[in-house]
């Protein structure tokens, strides 16, 4: 069942919602990545929230003008419009007032979602119009869908992608040094409402999808995500906005496949799975690797301190040196130094003595700066740097 | 009208310059005039508007009055001309970008929004690095950089944009020995070759050797020349007040003084 879902064979209707979903995880993973990169993702939380007065103030209007209020694209044009009225406040919350930007997102999101909660209260007492289903963009529902709302989503996403990739250098640069890139002229205040501006686009196409409260899911896990695999910001995006794809379109089906289930919901969880996945095992950025990483730091340490104390005859009171030691047959079980190992400690002590005589000499310093305790000496100096080093301690001691 | 003619040929020159925090000044009307062809060192005590100058005068902060020009025209209309040099703590270190990307944005005027990235790019922006001797990290991301060489890329894409006018912002702050020797090494080359340089500086010990010229800050202009000329116990006294110790004038008068031997490390 999930596997005709997945090859689109669930009929029209989920077809539509399957592809429409894709398309727009796409353009909220790829949309949310320079948010994510700019450190200001809960503004699209605010964003998001401040859609509900708009939407209900839309069907209102739509309703007083005689239709029955169903219309989505003017109830996305009235969502952009108190989005981007909340988006407004909070700018001037946070540049003019001595308000810090989580306060002020913390303010206009609650506002804006209690005001707009009212107004769904009072449209459910009209007799005009047919409110039912309007609640359904809190959390999306995509029963229903036309195909003239799936195109409205692709056209979106087509557009978000687009402009992305028209000003990625700018949104690169006020991301990463935005002192520079005035320096440069780029007028920054501009290139980060065009940011917003493509963020709202997003949030309000998948008002009907997802809803305004999972919105932000997709627009910071698809990025936060692709910041495991990659060091570079064009790969982030591009490893975002497959992850949002992939999420959408995987969740989207599953929903499809299995009864009662909620669409934009399991999209969020089937990227959050793909999160978690990258948490843990990313090569680089990853929980797992970091462990073994520290462990394996550790233990080198531990060796370390273990052959100088046994070089200079002290004893060795941590269990786990020992046993390293033990295990490597450098040391027997009452700390006393094999054969292998006083060899190991002599050449540990010089390795030591020679790098405090760098440390102390400015001409090397260099070479001093790669101190770290553990690099071998001859790593750094060159033999002949070793033998003026060893000269020099000949004639100290 | 000589006033003006020197004003019209000065790479910087700025006048009346006031930048307010609040009601409380950081600097208060400020005239400069940058000698071209010339090193110059804003020198000042700490929160004395030395970098607050420099970022006014481009336009990262917004004036309360004062006027900014650039061989004698607007900042706006000179962008080109001018590379910027930010305090390396000012941005994240852990951004997902490799060392050669960051040159690369030195480019970004030349590229514009939608313009590849060529082959004669990449090696331009290869030859800054190798200038500042990171040519070996170019694939590096700038999170496992030292300050020392995050600073000498910074440098490296400034140079990227073949400016004629440098603004460096305390280029020499928590940098290692090897780093500052190779960041003057390159100041000088840039000035050899007819450029001009400002550099917001804090270590008095090293101004005569490195620099040319001074321009002494405490919220108002103190002195401004040559080294020779503005830079001696009197103006700064003028500009630290008490906060210089007279052990620290002697040090100073020591450093002037031509030297037989290396300093020894305590």
């Amino acid at each position: 069942m999930i596997r005709d879902a997945l090859l689109l064979g669930l009929g029209y209707n989920a077809t539509l919602v399957t592809i429409g979903a894709a398309l727009l995880g796409m353009a909220a993973g790829v949309g949310g990545t320079f948010l994510f990169l700019r450190k200001r993702a809960l503004v699209s939380d605010a964003i998001s929230h401040a859609t509900l007065p708009g939407v209900a103030l839309a069907f209102m209007v739509m309703v007083m003008l005689g239709g029955d209020g169903r219309n989505l694209i003017g109830l996305l044009a009235g969502a952009a419009i108190t989005a981007g009225t909340g988006l407004l406040i909070v700018t001037w919350l946070s540049t003019r007032t001595r308000l810090a930007e989580d306060a002020a997102i913390g303010a206009v999101l609650s506002v804006f979602f209690g005001f707009g909660i009212v107004l769904l209260t009072v449209i459910q007492t009209m007799s005009a119009g047919r409110q039912a289903g309007l609640e359904g963009f809190l959390l999306g529902s995509t029963a229903g869908m036309l195909r003239s709302d799936a195109l409205v989503i692709a056209v979106s996403a087509a557009l978000t992608l687009a402009l992305v990739m028209l000003l990625r250098r700018p949104l690169t640069l006020a991301s990463f040094d935005p002192e520079y890139a005035t320096s440069l002229g780029q007028n920054v205040t501009r290139t980060d409402l065009a940011m917003m501006g493509l963020v709202l686009a997003v949030t309000v196409v998948g008002l009907k999808i997802v809803g305004l409260i999972l919105i932000v899911a997709l627009l910071i896990i698809p990025p936060v995500t692709a910041r495991f695999w990659t060091e570079r910001t064009d790969h982030v995006v591009l490893i975002a906005g497959l992850v949002g794809g992939v999420s959408a379109y995987v969740g989207a089906a599953i929903s499809a496949a299995v009864p009662n289930m909620p669409t934009g919901p399991i999209i969020v969880l089937v990227s959050f799975a793909l999160f978690a996945v990258s948490l843990l095992l990313s090569p680089r950025r990853g929980v797992v690797s970091a462990l073994l990483r520290h462990r394996a730091y550790q233990r080198r340490v531990h060796l370390r301190q273990g052959l100088l104390a046994l070089a200079q005859g002290q004893p060795i009171y941590e269990r786990l040196t020992l046993r390293l030691l033990r295990r490597r047959g450098w040391a027997l079980p009452d700390g006393v130094p094999t054969p292998e190992g006083q060899g190991r400690a002599t050449r540990a002590l010089r390795d030591e003595v020679r790098w405090q005589l760098v440390r102390r000499d400015p001409a090397y310093e260099v070479a001093a700066a790669r101190y770290d305790g553990l690099t071998p000496i001859e790593s750094v100096l060159t033999p002949d740097q070793i033998e003026d080093i060893d000269s020099r301690i000949g004639a100290g001691a | 009208m000589a006033a003006e003619a020197e004003r019209a040929g000065s790479p910087l020159a700025i006048r009346g310059m006031t930048v307010s925090y609040g009601q409380k000044p950081a600097v208060f009307s400020v005239d400069m005039t940058v000698e071209a062809g010339k090193m110059t060192a804003i020198i000042g005590p700490n929160g004395a508007g030395k970098s607050t100058l420099l970022k006014a005068a481009l336009g990262i902060l917004k004036p309360l009055a004062g006027t900014t020009t650039v061989f004698g025209k607007a900042v706006v209309a000179q962008r080109h001309r001018i590379a910027y040099v930010p305090q390396r703590a000012s941005v994240d270190w852990d951004f997902p970008t490799r060392v050669i990307d960051v040159v690369l944005m030195g480019l970004y005027p030349q590229l514009g929004l939608l313009g590849r990235v060529r082959p004669a790019h990449r090696a331009k922006a290869e030859d800054c690095l190798a200038r500042v001797g990171m040519q070996d990290f170019a694939t590096r991301q700038i999170g496992q950089l030292s300050g020392g060489q995050q600073q000498r890329v910074f440098l490296a894409r400034a140079l990227a944009q073949d400016a004629d006018l440098y603004l460096l912002d305390e280029p020499f702050a928590g940098v290692d020995a090897a780093t500052e020797k190779a960041i003057i090494g390159v100041l000088k080359s840039l000035r050899d070759a007819g450029k001009t340089v400002v550099a917001v500086h804090h270590d008095l010990s090293t101004v005569a050797e490195y620099f040319d010229n001074v321009f002494l800050i405490n919220t108002r202009r103190v002195a401004e020349g040559s080294v020779a000329a503005a830079f001696n116990d009197r103006t700064l006294q003028d500009a630290y007040g008490g906060r210089l110790a007279g052990a620290q004038m002697e040090a100073l008068r020591a450093v002037e003084a031509p030297q037989t031997e290396a300093p020894q490390l305590q």
